[in-house]
C-alpha cells in the first residue's frame, strides 16, 4: 500500500483495478456466507415440518383423521390399537391448567411487586436471580416433582398416587413462574411514568395505581406472558414423563397419572420401536399436534407483544 | 372553610387503610419472590442432603453399574462434555454469522422478515420437537446413527436463536459512528465487521453463547428422542490416537449417555438407592449450569456499566 501511494508508476493502474475486483468479490462471498448461515434458520423450521408433516402422512393413511380426533382410548402399542389424541391431550391441559394456576398469580404478583413497589437496587437483584431460577435442567425438576413434591403432597392428600399430574403441574408451575414474572414486568416497565404520575397526582395510591392503571395499560404485554407460558407448559417434557407416570387415560382430574403428547414420545422413544412402525408414526402425529399448538400460542403470544410496544 | 372533625377522622382513616392496603400488597410480593427463592433453595439443599454419601471422587471416574453405590457418571460427564463440543462447534459460527447477517448486511426485503420471524418462532418450539427432527432427519434420513455427533447438532439447532438474539443485541449497542469511522478510514465492509463490530460486541455475544450452552448441557427430552442409551459402559474412542495422524474423529460417530439422560434413568427406578446416585449427579449437573448462567449475567452486568459510548 505504502509504496502505492509513495510512487504510482511503480503498480499500473490495472493492477490496482484487480486489487479491488479481487477485494469486492471477496466480500460477496463473505456476505454469501453469512446469508447462507441466517437462511439456516428457515431450513431448521422447514426441516421440522417436513419431517412431521412427511412421517404423519404414514400415520394418517393407516389410522383415519376422524379416530384420530374422536377416540376416547390411546393405546398404539397395543393389539386393539386405539388412537385418540384426546387422552394425550386432556393430560396436557389439566397438567397446564395446574401449572398456570401456580404460575400466573405468582408472577403476576411478583411483577406488580418489582415493577411498582421493588427499589431499583432490589430489582437489580431479583431480576438475575429469577433467571438463573429459569436455567434449572427441567430434569432436575422432574427429580423435585417425584422426590419431594410428590411425599409433601401425599402427607396432605391422603390416597394420592406417586404419580401424578398435581404434582408435576406444580412444579411445572413454580419453573414458568420467572417468565410469566419477566415478561409482565418488561410490560409494566413500558408503561409511561406520566400515566403513573397522573395517577398519584390525584391521590391514587401506589396499589391504586398498580391495579388500575398500570396493569391495565399493560394487559396485551401481560397476555402475552401467560400465552408464552402456556406455551411452555404444553412443550414441557422432562418433569411430566418423570412425576406425572405415563399411563394415557382420558383424565380431567389432576389427582390422577396420566400421560401427556411430550411424555408418550419419550416413553416410546425409550423403548425399541422400528423405524417405519405405526407405533414409530405415531410420535410425528403426536409430534404434529404439539408443534401446532405451541405454534399458535407462540404466534398468538408475539402478536400481543408487538401491539403493545407499538402503542408507547 | 375546615371540615367538621369526623370528616378530617374518617378521610384520615381511610388513607391509612389505603396505606395499610399498599403494605400488605407489598408483603404479599415479597412472600412470592421468597416462595420461588425458598423453591429453589430447597431442591438445592435437597439434592445435596440426598446425595451426599455419593460425592466421593470415584464417582466421577466410575461408569454406571447394577450396584448403586458403585456407580458413577464417567461415561456421562465424558458424553456431555463431547456433545458440548460438537455443539459449540456449530451453533457459535453459524449464530453469530446470522446475528452479524441480520444486524449489518440484511437488506429491507421481505426474506429479511421471513428469517426474522422465522427465528422467533424456532424460540418457542418445545425441545421434544427438535429431537423429533433429529429422528426423522439425521438419524433415518441422513443416516447419522445415534451418535454423538446427531446429538451435538440437535442441540446446536435447538439453542441456534439463542446465540443470534444475543449477537443480534449485542451489535445493535454499537453506535453508527464506529462503522462510519472504519468506513472512513477506507475498510470495506467485512474489514470493519470482523475487526470492529464482532469484537466490540464479544462480550454479548459471549452472554449469549454461555446461556445457550447452559440450555443445552440440561437439555434431556431431544436427546432421548434420538435414542442415546442409558447404560453405557464405555468410553468413546479417545480423540488422540498414538498413530498418525494422531487424531481420530470417531468418537464423533460412538454411542453416548449424557448427564440429563443418566439422572433420568436414576431417578426413573424404583430403588432408592439409585436416587441417591440421581441427586447427586442433579446437584453436579445445577451447580453447573447455574455458575454458567451466573457468569453470564455476570458479564452483561460488566458490559452495561463499563461502555458507554
Amino acid at each position: 500500500m505504502t509504496s502505492s501511494i509513495a510512487s504510482p508508476a511503480v503498480r499500473p493502474v490495472s493492477a490496482r483495478l484487480a486489487r479491488r475486483l479481487d477485494r469486492h468479490i471477496k466480500e460477496r462471498i463473505i456476505e454469501a456466507i453469512l446469508f447462507a448461515s441466517a437462511a439456516i434458520s428457515v431450513f431448521i423450521t422447514v426441516g421440522i415440518l417436513y419431517v412431521l408433516i412427511k412421517e404423519s402422512f404414514v400415520f394418517f393413511s393407516q389410522v383415519p383423521i376422524g379416530d384420530f380426533l374422536t377416540d376416547t382410548q390411546w393405546t398404539p402399542l397395543f393389539d386393539d390399537a386405539h388412537f385418540g389424541i384426546m387422552v394425550l391431550l386432556s393430560g396436557t391441559a389439566v397438567s397446564s391448567f395446574v401449572a398456570l394456576l401456580v404460575a400466573v398469580p405468582v408472577g403476576t404478583t411478583i411483577a406488580i411487586y418489582l415493577s411498582e413497589f421493588a427499589t431499583p437496587h432490589a430489582r437489580e437483584i431479583a431480576k438475575p436471580i429469577l433467571e438463573v431460577l429459569s436455567g434449572i435442567p427441567t430434569v432436575v425438576f422432574g427429580f423435585f416433582a417425584l422426590l419431594f413434591v410428590t411425599p409433601i403432597l401425599q402427607a396432605i392428600i391422603p390416597g394420592l398416587p406417586g404419580f401424578s399430574l398435581l404434582a408435576a403441574g406444580l412444579v411445572m408451575g413454580i419453573m414458568i413462574i420467572p417468565i410469566v414474572a419477566s415478561i409482565s414486568e418488561d410490560a409494566m416497565r413500558a408503561v409511561p411514568m406520566a400515566l403513573r404520575e397522573g395517577s398519584y397526582a390525584m391521590g391514587a395510591t401506589r396499589l391504586q395505581t398498580a391495579f388500575r392503571v398500570v396493569f391495565p395499560a399493560a394487559i396485551s404485554g401481560v397476555g402475552a406472558a401467560y400465552i408464552l407460558a402456556i406455551a411452555r407448559a404444553v412443550g414441557e417434557t422432562m418433569i411430566l414423563a418423570i412425576a406425572a407416570g405415563m399411563q394415557p387415560q382420558l383424565v380431567w382430574n389432576p389427582m390422577e397419572p396420566a400421560a401427556t403428547i411430550t411424555s408418550f414420545i419419550v416413553q416410546v422413544a425409550l423403548g425399541d420401536l422400528p423405524h417405519g412402525s405405526v407405533g414409530y408414526n405415531t410420535i410425528f402425529a403426536a409430534g404434529l399436534t404439539l408443534m401446532l399448538f405451541t405454534l399458535v400460542f407462540n404466534m398468538l403470544g408475539f402478536w400481543l407483544q408487538r401491539r403493545y410496544r407499538e402503542r408507547y | 372553610m375546615s371540615l367538621p372533625p369526623e370528616e378530617i377522622a374518617a378521610i384520615r382513616a381511610n388513607i391509612a387503610s389505603r396505606k395499610t392496603n399498599d403494605l400488605i400488597f407489598a408483603t404479599i410480593g415479597i412472600c412470592c419472590l421468597g416462595f420461588a427463592l425458598i423453591t429453589i433453595a430447597a431442591l438445592f439443599v435437597d439434592m445435596a442432603v440426598t446425595g451426599w454419601a455419593r460425592f466421593r471422587p470415584e464417582f466421577f471416574t466410575e461408569f454406571p453399574s447394577r450396584r448403586a453405590a458403585q456407580a458413577g457418571i464417567l461415561s456421562a460427564w465424558v458424553g456431555s462434555l463431547l456433545v458440548m463440543t460438537v455443539t459449540a462447534m456449530v451453533a457459535i459460527p453459524l449464530g453469530v454469522a446470522a446475528g452479524v447477517w441480520l444486524e449489518e448486511y440484511a437488506p429491507k426485503h421481505w426474506i429479511t422478515d421471513v428469517i426474522e420471524i422465522n427465528i422467533n418462532n424456532l424460540a418457542g418450539v418445545p425441545s421434544i420437537v427438535f429431537g423429533l427432527l433429529a429422528l426423522g432427519l439425521f438419524v433415518y434420513t441422513f443416516g447419522l446413527g445415534q451418535s454423538v455427533r446427531t446429538a451435538g447438532l440437535t442441540l446446536a439447532l435447538l439453542i441456534l436463536p439463542v446465540v443470534i438474539v444475543a449477537t443480534r443485541e449485542a451489535i445493535r449497542s454499537i453506535p453508527l459512528m464506529v462503522r462510519e469511522a472504519s468506513f472512513g478510514l477506507g475498510a470495506t465492509k467485512w474489514q470493519t465487521t470482523r475487526d470492529h463490530i464482532v469484537p466490540y460486541s464479544m462480550p454479548g455475544i459471549l452472554t449469549g453463547i454461555i446461556l445457550g450452552m447452559s440450555r443445552a448441557i440440561g437439555e434431556t427430552a431431544p436427546i432421548i428422542t434420538i435414542g442415546a442409551l442409558t447404560f453405557i459402559a464405555f468410553l468413546p474412542p479417545a480423540p488422540i490416537t498414538d498413530v498418525a495422524p494422531f487424531i481420530s474423529f470417531e468418537w464423533l460417530k460412538a454411542p453416548f449417555t449424557v448427564m440429563p439422560i443418566q439422572i433420568f434413568n436414576w431417578t426413573s427406578r424404583p430403588d432408592p438407592a439409585f436416587h441417591a446416585n440421581a441427586a447427586a449427579a442433579g446437584a453436579i449437573l445445577v451447580a453447573m449450569t447455574l455458575s454458567m448462567n451466573a457468569l453470564a449475567i455476570y458479564l452483561r452486568f460488566r458490559l452495561r456499566r463499563n461502555i458507554k459510548w
